[in-house]
């Protein structure tokens, strides 16, 4: 008899919208073993090309299905340091799942679901033992920046032996997925949690550390042998429409960070403020826009719209994240582009004009090219706009930093196969050298550069 | 932690100033550059500028108004207690230029911002004019810093209780005119009185800098808070700045956007004072 693939138990729409509680409730052992025993365990499997860092997907599969739960998580270890958050936030439906051959016929296997199953179970039910570390190399690296890319080089290099501090500018590690993702997608208990068990290995955090400013690559060069450099691409653009400069009109990573990193979800009893908008905008189509109008929902907006220039088939996101936007009541105004931002004579922002569009022939992207509809303008009445059209690299430490050869985006240039930057001693990955991507792809950045640096450290090359 | 060494209340208690801890920051701060401060763990991350540093003890100084709930809660904040969290040295550092002769213009609590660059001007070798002002001589701080720092000091009080008696704006006048060939003006202080300046530094063809304080949460350039208007283009007041072209600065803009949370400030003030009746008197 089929068996069909396990639902995610999930909180419902209506209770969500109005908490910051995760969404997906998580599988019970006897669901994961049941949909485990889906997977037909492929001797060429497709699903492992899906995954940028090649996790061995049928083989923690099988350990799940057979109870074998601490063996699922060494697994994942061996080709992925973070396993609790990808199995959260991959876009797995063009990644393993969307390779996957059950998929052909029928669903493919949850493998996200099977990954976050596998990570929760260690954490909260795991022996509490650490991996054996070699023998201290005396050799000392820096990692700027505590993203994805920086933690995963940062618990490689630690178990071989060498001494790693890691530098970051806020007063929380994590990167985006501490100030960006919010809580109710991925709980910052399980971002902490890994960072604290890097801790335990012997990793050094240094927050408030803004290189740059605070010190420059160049005099972490005099105190480390060498330097990875993973600070993301942080920089927020704008719309660079009228009235942009409004009370209540927000970048996504202002809105975001206000509300996770500060909590102002908490506010009073955590001190900053956000405007809690009765009707929101979200300007974009990714999941930091998902992420953006799900958090307004949270807010106490009573409308939160999607505001996208091109049509749904276009939408970035996650398929997962469109879905619960939508369960929740986002309203997705597809096809639309702002013009400007209209307010009040005291500066509070009360709507946006937006024009409609068509979609033309396909850019440099493949996507259609969204045209403007001549005329077709109207107004939509918001007192809050969040502008989610994309981030790109922040100039701060590349500045600051002579040697690095940046492309025309500002990005670093590094060698793919490993990392290396044309500045010698030191390495780059993750959203600083590719643009904004993903965390599987800035973790993977991270393995790549510490097979690299490991190397060099080792043997000088 | 980030260790308070040395607190003074000045201007009646309404103004308070800090030496902290941190050695770090301390060495590599110029003249110009903030630092950001959260207090505790549901704390804002709050700018305020490095008024002075001392490189060889390792401490820097913050000067601060009391305006809010978070600097309210810096001022229960006592010798031997610390901030949770100081990042520094954020911002450009002013450029400082020999132009000859330069006038240094501050009000309230812009004063402290002011010293570092004053002492910075007059150290390189400018004859420096500095004008300070407050509302009422009991409100005036850093007198004798200023002084020391500066050549000439003409002081205003909008009341006449000191010096002179009207705004920074007629000394600023005076000075310009009797000295034609200053090339170089520093006008630091809340935003109306900044605006004043330039009108005035205009008539006379001085480029002008100001410092802007618009309100700011990360001070890296991640989030764009801080965005002001300069010359008709975007700028990141954190990164870009604080200081620019006064000439430049559309003021409007910044004092709109600096009343972003009026009601959640008070909202927050207010409870934090009811909460802290009996025990601070702030
Ligand atoms: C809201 C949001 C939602 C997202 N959702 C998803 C998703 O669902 N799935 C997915 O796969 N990806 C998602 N992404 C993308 C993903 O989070 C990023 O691609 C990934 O985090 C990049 O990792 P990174 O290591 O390059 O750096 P980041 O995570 O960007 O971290 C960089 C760190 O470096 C620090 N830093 C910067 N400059 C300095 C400096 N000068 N000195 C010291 N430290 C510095 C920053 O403060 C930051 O903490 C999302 C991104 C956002 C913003
Ligand atoms: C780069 C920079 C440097 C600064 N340096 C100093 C300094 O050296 N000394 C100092 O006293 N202040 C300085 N400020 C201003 C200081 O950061 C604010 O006064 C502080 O954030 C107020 O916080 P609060 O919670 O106490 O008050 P809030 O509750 O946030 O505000 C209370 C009231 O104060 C006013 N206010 C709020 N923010 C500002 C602001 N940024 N500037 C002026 N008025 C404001 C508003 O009218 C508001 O209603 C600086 C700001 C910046 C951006
Ligand atoms: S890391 Fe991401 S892409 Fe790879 S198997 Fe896990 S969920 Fe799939
Ligand atoms: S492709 Fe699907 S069925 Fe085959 S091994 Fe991978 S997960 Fe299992
Ligand atoms: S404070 Fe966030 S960009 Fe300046």
């Amino acid at each position: 008899e089929k068996i069909p693939r396990q639902q995610m138990p999930e909180q419902p729409a209506d209770v969500r919208r109005h908490n910051f509680d995760e969404v997906p409730l998580g599988y019970t052992p006897e669901q994961a073993m049941k949909e485990a025993s889906r997977c037909i365990q492929c001797k060429d499997p497709r699903c492992r090309q899906g995954c940028p860092v090649e996790v061995d997907i049928p083989a923690f599969i099988k350990c799940i299905k057979e109870g074998d739960f601490e063996g699922a998580i060494r697994k994942l270890w061996e080709k992925n340091a973070l396993p609790a958050v990808c199995g959260r936030v991959c876009p797995q439906e063009v990644q393993c799942e969307g390779l996957c051959v059950l998929g052909k016929k029928d669903q493919p296997v949850a493998i996200g679901n099977l990954e976050k199953f596998a990570a929760d179970y260690q954490r909260n039910h795991g022996r509490d033992v650490l991996p054996p570390k070699a023998a201290p190399t005396g050799k000392k690296v820096a990692v700027v920046g505590s993203g994805p890319s920086g933690l995963t080089v940062a618990g490689d290099l630690i178990l071989k032996g060498h001494d790693v501090t890691i530098f970051e500018a806020l007063h929380a590690p994590g990167g985006v997925l501490i100030y960006g993702i919010p809580e109710f997608r991925l709980p910052k208990a399980i971002v902490a949690s890994e960072c604290r068990y890097l801790e335990r290995l012997g990793v050094n955090f240094e927050v408030n550390a803004v290189i740059g400013r605070s010190e420059t690559v160049d005099e972490l060069l005099e105190r480390f042998d060498v330097v990875f450099l993973g600070v993301g691409a942080g920089l927020p653009m704008f719309l660079k429409v009228p009235g942009e400069h409004y009370i209540g009109v927000y970048s996504s990573n202002e809105y975001l960070t206000r509300s996770n990193l500060m909590k102002a979800y908490d506010f009073p009893n955590y001190d900053t403020p956000l405007v809690r908008g009765k009707r929101v905008a979200t300007f974009g189509g990714g999941n930091v826009a998902m992420d953006s109008a799900r958090t307004a929902l949270r807010m106490g907006a009573e409308k939160s719209y999607i505001i996208y220039r091109r049509g749904r088939e276009e939408l970035p996101a996650r398929k997962e994240e469109i879905h619960h936007a939508e369960q929740e009541g986002v309203e997705f105004m597809l096809l639309s582009a702002p013009v400007r931002f209209t307010g009040t004579d005291d500066g509070f922002l009360t709507g946006v004009e937006c024009r409609r569009m068509e979609l033309g022939e396909p850019d440099a992207s493949g996507r259609r090219r969204p045209i403007e509809i001549k005329g077709s303008e109207f107004m939509v009445e918001i007192d809050t706009a969040v502008i989610s059209i994309g981030s790109s690299a922040n100039p701060l430490l590349t500045k600051s930093t002579p040697g690095l050869a940046l492309n025309k985006w500002g990005n670093i240039v590094a060698d793919p196969k490993t990392g290396k930057t044309m500045k010698p001693r030191v390495w780059a990955g993750g959203d600083i050298v590719t643009g904004a991507a993903t965390v599987i792809l800035a973790a993977g950045a991270g393995r790549v550069a510490s097979n690299s640096i490991h190397d060099f450290l080792t043997f000088g090359w | 932690m980030f260790e308070i060494v040395e607190r003074q209340e000045l201007a009646q208690g309404t103004i308070v100033s800090n030496w902290i801890k941190a050695p770090k920051i301390a060495v590599k701060a110029k003249p110009g550059q903030f630092v950001i401060l959260r207090a505790n763990e549901t704390g804002e991350r709050i700018p305020l500028t490095m008024a002075d540093t001392d490189p060889e003890k390792g401490l820097i100084n913050v000067i601060y108004m009391v305006v809010g709930k978070s600097t309210a809660l810096f001022k229960t904040l006592q010798v031997g207690d610390s901030y949770r969290d100081v990042i520094g040295p954020l911002g450009a550092a002013t450029h400082l230029e020999k132009v000859g002769k330069v006038v240094c213009v501050g009000g309230g609590t812009g004063i402290a911002v002011l010293h570092p660059i004053t002492r910075g001007l007059k150290n390189i070798g400018n004859h420096v004019f500095a004008v300070i002002g407050s509302r009422s001589k009991d409100l005036l701080i850093m007198e004798d810093r200023m002084r020391a720092a500066s050549h000439e000091l003409l002081i205003c009080t909008d009341d006449g209780t000191y010096g002179h008696h009207g705004f920074v704006t007629d000394k600023l006048k005076e000075v310009l005119e009797n000295n034609k060939d200053i090339g170089l003006a520093v006008c630091i202080g809340p935003v109306p009185m900044m605006r004043a300046c330039c009108n005035v530094t205009k008539g006379f063809n001085v480029k002008t800098l100001v410092s802007l304080n618009p309100i700011m949460v990360d001070g890296t350039g991640m989030c764009g808070c801080c965005r002001v208007r300069v010359g008709g283009e975007m700028k990141f007041a954190c990164v870009d700045g604080p200081e620019f072209d006064g000439h430049q600065v559309d003021f409007d803009e910044l004092n709109l956007r600096l009343r972003s949370y009026l009601p959640e400030e008070k909202l927050s003030y207010d409870m934090f004072k009811s909460a802290h009746k009996c025990s601070c008197g702030s």
